[in-house]
């Protein structure tokens, strides 16, 4: 007792290790240092141009200001175009995510189906918009449709992901009382599945809008249409003011629809 | 006795009236939008019926897989995944200082606030690939364009995530070091830095993973990655090597995703 009563004032404390194994702390420590190393020294930087980069900036953003708006016109149809796009696909998409989402859910598909529905979403995912985008470009041609089609696959692998997990966790005893009263499997589904995912299944598509809204921008960079290629364009031709400008208005636009999904999410749930 | 015979009367149906007005309000302005977009966008329709034999033609050429090149694709792999992870690594520096001044319970005051916001928001407005497209026009075609492209992107996110959850934490610690006479350094490092710590590294693993996903497709506006030998063999109509790429980014996302599920089990 006396013994620890003298201990005890000597000792101070410290604070604890984020990791407590010493070895793996310090093997983390380590093995991050060799592996910025390793990195660094393989990348191929281009030092003599990365060195051009300044005066080049300040060239670029000298050119961006003031942002030209002249061209108003290339402006309302490439933002008009986004928006059917995305409009379009977000409602092809969500469709037909329901089917499948139905398709993808453990509780209510069987085995051998529930496969089949995993493995699209699983396909559908795999992708980066805007690889899917140069593909279907390279199938059907440049052109909005390209952009309609790759941003459905896109809507399919999101919404009807979180869809079917949605109805995995759903309450059951609504679908065994239908069940009960006799209900057919396509009645048990209307009555007591969808009701219970309707409210998410609303989210989840104003989610989509926004999404598909930016991926809109960004697809039409590689040419499935909208605003990306007007983007690319100004781009390309070294017109920064107007290149500006449409950045200035995506950022705008992105911001305003952010704003409209979020307020209708908030309004559902 | 009315007012029973009346609910005993009254048919059972879904919705009330209110409720079916708004649905068919919304249901008709969906179908007007729908109308509009569809006789308004630029396709041409028979391209639209065309699209299936397209799709099967461009899937038949790129059957078999062209195996030759694989070395050369997974060395562009591999710094896919190294503009990821230096990206994600370099963006912490930056990152957390604006989440610092983002969070309103941390920033010093108003004017860092909304800087600390405006910082976080025109992060996240401008996608990877058009961050992508001006550093490539600013350093040119290469790593170093990508490495920045990811990493202004990832400021947003990483910044607005660890915003939120130093916003969430537990007040107590920090007025319990605040009453011992703790320096503000000391605060942050011990009240706050050990509450967000699990949250950090959620966020910075969930972060790496979306990154290696975006690295694969910078190269399509030439800022390094796997992306720039896609365009390639698209340009030059390779498409059994298109057709392997393609096989490796499915690979590589697969083992980003096994890499950081496993580290998430892991962490937290």
């Amino acid at each position: 007792m006396t013994k620890d009563a003298q201990v005890l004032p000597t000792r101070t404390w410290k604070k604890p290790h984020f990791i407590s194994n010493p070895w793996l702390r310090y093997g983390f420590m380590i093995g991050l240092a060799v592996y910025l190393v390793w990195a660094f020294y393989s990348l191929p930087f281009n030092w003599e141009r990365i060195a051009e980069g300044i005066p080049r900036a300040g060239q670029i953003f000298g050119g961006a200001f003031p942002p030209s708006f002249q061209r108003s016109g290339l402006l309302i149809t490439g933002f008009t175009e986004s928006f059917q796009i995305a409009f379009l696909s977000t409602l092809l998409g969500v469709l037909l995510s329901i089917p499948i989402s139905v398709m993808a859910a453990k509780n209510i598909a069987p085995k051998p189906v529930y496969f089949l529905g995993r493995g699209i979403i699983i396909v559908s995912r795999s992708f980066h918009p805007v690889i899917v985008a140069i593909l279907f470009v390279a199938a059907v041609g440049f052109g909005p449709l390209a952009g309609v089609l790759t941003l459905t696959l896109y809507s399919i692998g999101f919404v009807a992901k979180l869809l079917a997990e949605e109805i995995e966790e759903i309450d059951w005893g609504q679908v065994e009382a239908m069940r009960s009263v006799g209900a057919s499997y396509m009645k048990a589904l209307i009555y007591g599945v969808f009701p219970q995912i309707l409210p998410r299944q609303i989210g989840l598509s104003m989610y989509q809008l926004d999404s598909n809204l930016r991926a809109s921008a960004v697809v039409g960079i590689v040419g499935a249409g909208g605003i990306g290629g007007t983007l690319m364009n100004a781009f390309g031709r070294y017109d920064y003011d107007f290149a500006f400008a449409i950045l200035l208005l995506i950022i705008g636009v992105i911001l305003i629809s952010e704003g409209i999904s979020g307020w209708v999410r908030k309004k559902i749930w | 006795m009315v007012a029973q015979s009346t609910v005993v009367d009254r048919m059972w149906s879904r919705y009330s009236r209110k409720e079916q007005l708004i649905r068919y309000i919304v249901f008709f302005i969906t179908m007007l939008t729908v109308t509009w977009a569809v006789s308004d966008i630029d396709i041409f329709w028979p391209w639209v019926w065309d699209a299936p034999n397209q799709i099967q033609s461009l899937g038949s050429r790129m059957w078999p897989p062209n195996l030759s090149n694989w070395n050369a694709i997974l060395a562009a792999m591999l710094e896919t995944v190294h503009i990821a992870t230096l990206a994600t690594l370099l963006t912490i520096f930056i990152a957390l200082p604006v989440s610092y001044i983002a969070a309103q319970n941390t920033t010093p005051n108003k004017a860092t606030l909304w800087l600390g916001r405006f910082i976080l928001v025109s992060s996240r407005s401008v996608n990877t690939i058009i961050w992508a497209l001006l550093f490539v026009a600013i350093f040119g075609p290469g790593v170093l364009a990508g490495i920045l492209a990811v990493m202004f992107r990832s400021i947003g996110f990483i910044g607005k995530l660890m915003g939120e959850a130093i916003e969430e934490i537990d007040k107590k610690p920090v007025e319990a070091m605040q009453a011992t006479g703790a320096s503000k350094f000391k605060v942050v490092a011990f009240a706050i830095v050990p509450q967000v710590m699990p949250a950090f590294f959620a966020i910075i693993i969930l972060r790496w993973d979306i990154n290696v996903r975006e690295s694969t497709v910078l190269g399509l506006v030439g800022a390094g990655g796997i992306g720039v030998l896609l365009q390639g063999s698209i340009d030059t109509f390779a498409w059994q090597t298109v057709a392997t790429i393609l096989l490796g980014i499915v690979f590589l996302v697969i083992i980003g995703e096994a890499i950081t599920s496993a580290l998430r089990k892991k962490v937290i």
